[in-house]
């Protein structure tokens, strides 16, 4: 049997594409005269890991924080999993994952009993093959709090108790899960088992956006970057885009007979296969191209210039 | 599963689990009643002074007042007190962010106001079992009076304390409706009738929700040989329904609004700028 589907077929061949999970566009925010976000527009699709980088003072949270519906903006258009925030009810709110900065809240709470109390909530939202709450003892083997499961929570170290912040956030298997600055104060460890966590859950269709202004935690999660500086996206793309739209040419050294030798060039691959084919010893071979962070710091310090 | 009932059961699941962390901590236990234990130490050197023009203790007059201090506390003071704090360590936000979990955090606290108060009451109740003489604690009837001035005086109270919590911005200025209270009691007829004061003064008493809390513990618990220290030598029971119930229906008009706005104002930067302000005062 032959298959009749042609490339002329393009519903077939490209199947269309699904509404965004968070969809932005013109956003801006005022508190009194000073502007805060400048018209802000971005898409996230769903199991995407975006992550929103900036230095403080650039809109990251106001902007994570009117998606989660806790702040009105002053203009443009923003939907989340196809709601406009400022109108979303409990059960669209029940689809969402927010991940808050704990202080000292429910210090005399037990760590599986919070965990117990606050899935709960997402008992009525179950369905569509999805279990709603995240069962307790998973959650907390999920996030490695196992071992203190019967703590109270005031007796959990900062560490602990931002694993806590996050299983808290995912509890009620959210379809968008929102995390401002979600790793400050985590030690490289925890921040390593941090990253996978994040990657199991976008792996499993989790939209995911966080805010940070860590820039190697944004170029090691984030399928998208966003760049915001004085309320304005500066720049977007993969951290590779990034550093090819940006860093211009890229640095290929190598030894070759004893000699060092350096090149630069726009197209890495297509120079070194070319450069091995040619035959000789190549050894020692590095590519080094301008980095995100070199990136970031020079676009971090325009901005402030212009202030 | 029923969205509202579930908001409702882990309402109550809420406040049973806050109430069994308070009554299995005795440090949080004795500060929940170490004022009444301040109030119950007069009672004690009073019990042989009479009341004028009656056959009652000061000590029988001053006990069932304290009961409706208990509501007054609780409900006012507690509930406020709570609302602040827990605005400032970001358990409301938390509450925000779940799916009904602004009504399930108010359930939970008037089921844990509601269980503080009986814990009082039931300390007040056997302090004047033992100290004081003259009480009818053995009739049916006087515990059903009780029993409608328990949850009508939380509900005239309790509004009126998410209220004054939504209003107040830091758990530093809670003392800043503590002294007034005190002030009203004193006034209300707690400590002594009110029938003897100038006229002004009775109807500024009366004018509270706190007089008619105590009157209506009074009426339960005193023989009606007490009705003579007070107004009209009687024990009012319909005004104090009106009263009371005035006060409800105005606190609930209000508390749901002011509510409303005090949560909308939370999210995570609010949140994180008080408790820099907060990390900052104890720094210093």
């Amino acid at each position: 049997m032959t298959t009749t589907v042609t490339a002329a077929d393009p519903v077939r061949t490209a199947p269309p594409e699904p509404p965004p999970v968070v969809r932005v566009r013109g956003l801006q925010m005022s508190y009194g005269a000073q502007q805060v976000l400048r018209g802000i527009d971005f898409t996230i699709t769903r199991g995407q890991i975006v992550a929103l980088l900036g230095p403080n003072g650039a809109g990251k949270s106001t902007t994570i924080e009117i998606l989660e519906g806790f702040r009105l903006r002053s203009g443009g258009e923003v939907s989340v999993l196809g709601v406009d925030p400022a109108r979303g009810d409990e059960a669209w709110r029940a689809r969402l994952g927010i991940v808050l900065q704990s202080w000292r809240d429910h210090g005399k709470w037990r760590v599986r009993e919070l965990l117990a109390h606050f899935g709960s909530f997402y008992r009525p939202y179950a369905g569509d093959g999805v279990t709603r709450p995240w069962d307790v003892d998973e959650l907390l083997a999920a996030v490695g709090l196992s071992e203190q499961a019967d703590k109270p929570i005031g007796a959990l170290s900062g560490g602990q108790r931002r694993r806590l912040d996050i299983a808290v956030g995912i509890v009620g298997r959210p379809e968008v899960l929102f995390l401002d600055e979600p790793t400050v104060g985590f030690d490289p460890q925890a921040r390593q088992e941090f990253h996978e966590l994040l990657r199991t859950l976008a792996d499993a269709r989790m939209t995911i956006l966080l805010t940070t202004h860590d820039l190697h935690e944004a170029e090691k999660l984030a399928d998208q970057v966003l760049i915001l500086t004085g309320g304005r996206i500066a720049a977007r793309g993969t951290v590779a885009e990034l550093a090819r739209e940006f860093g211009g040419d890229a640095e290929v050294t190598w030894t070759s007979g004893g000699r060092a030798h350096s090149a630069r060039t726009a197209d890495v691959s297509v120079f070194v296969r070319r450069l091995i084919q040619d035959g000789g010893e190549v050894e020692d071979l590095r590519v080094h191209r301008a980095g995100l962070e070199e990136i970031y710091l020079s676009m971090v310090a325009r901005e402030e210039a212009k202030r | 599963m029923n969205v509202t009932g579930n908001a409702v059961r882990q309402g109550l699941s809420r406040g049973g689990t806050e109430l069994r962390q308070v009554l299995s901590n005795g440090q949080d236990l004795g500060s929940n009643l170490v004022w009444l234990i301040g109030l119950l130490a007069p009672i004690y050197f009073l019990r042989d002074n009479m009341l004028a023009g009656t056959d009652v203790s000061v000590a029988a007059f001053v006990l069932p007042s304290l009961l409706s201090m208990c509501i007054g506390f609780n409900g006012l003071l507690n509930l406020a007190q709570q609302l602040v704090v827990e605005r400032e360590d970001g358990t409301l936000l938390r509450l925000k962010a779940l799916p009904h979990g602004m009504v399930s955090y108010l359930i939970g606290k008037v089921l844990l106001v509601a269980g503080m108060v009986l814990v009082a009451w039931v300390a007040v109740l056997g302090a004047g079992a033992l100290l004081v003489d003259g009480l009818h604690l053995g009739e049916a009837r006087r515990w059903l009076t009780l029993l409608w001035l328990l949850p009508l005086g939380l509900l005239a109270m309790l509004p009126l304390g998410a209220v004054f919590g939504s209003l107040i911005e830091s758990p530093r200025s809670i003392g800043l409706v503590m002294l007034p209270v005190f002030a009203l009691a004193t006034v209300s007829g707690i400590f002594h009738p009110i029938a003897g004061f100038p006229t002004w003064l009775q109807i500024v008493a009366q004018a509270f929700p706190l007089y008619w809390l105590g009157l209506a513990a009074r009426s339960a618990l005193l023989p009606e040989s007490a009705l003579a220290a007070e107004i009209g030598e009687s024990w009012r029971h319909w005004e104090t329904v009106v009263a009371l119930g005035g006060w409800a229906v105005l606190g609930m008009l209000a508390a749901p609004v002011v509510l409303r706005l005090m949560a909308r104002r939370e999210s995570g930067s609010t949140m994180a700028a008080r408790r820099d302000r907060a990390l900052r005062r104890r720094a210093a």
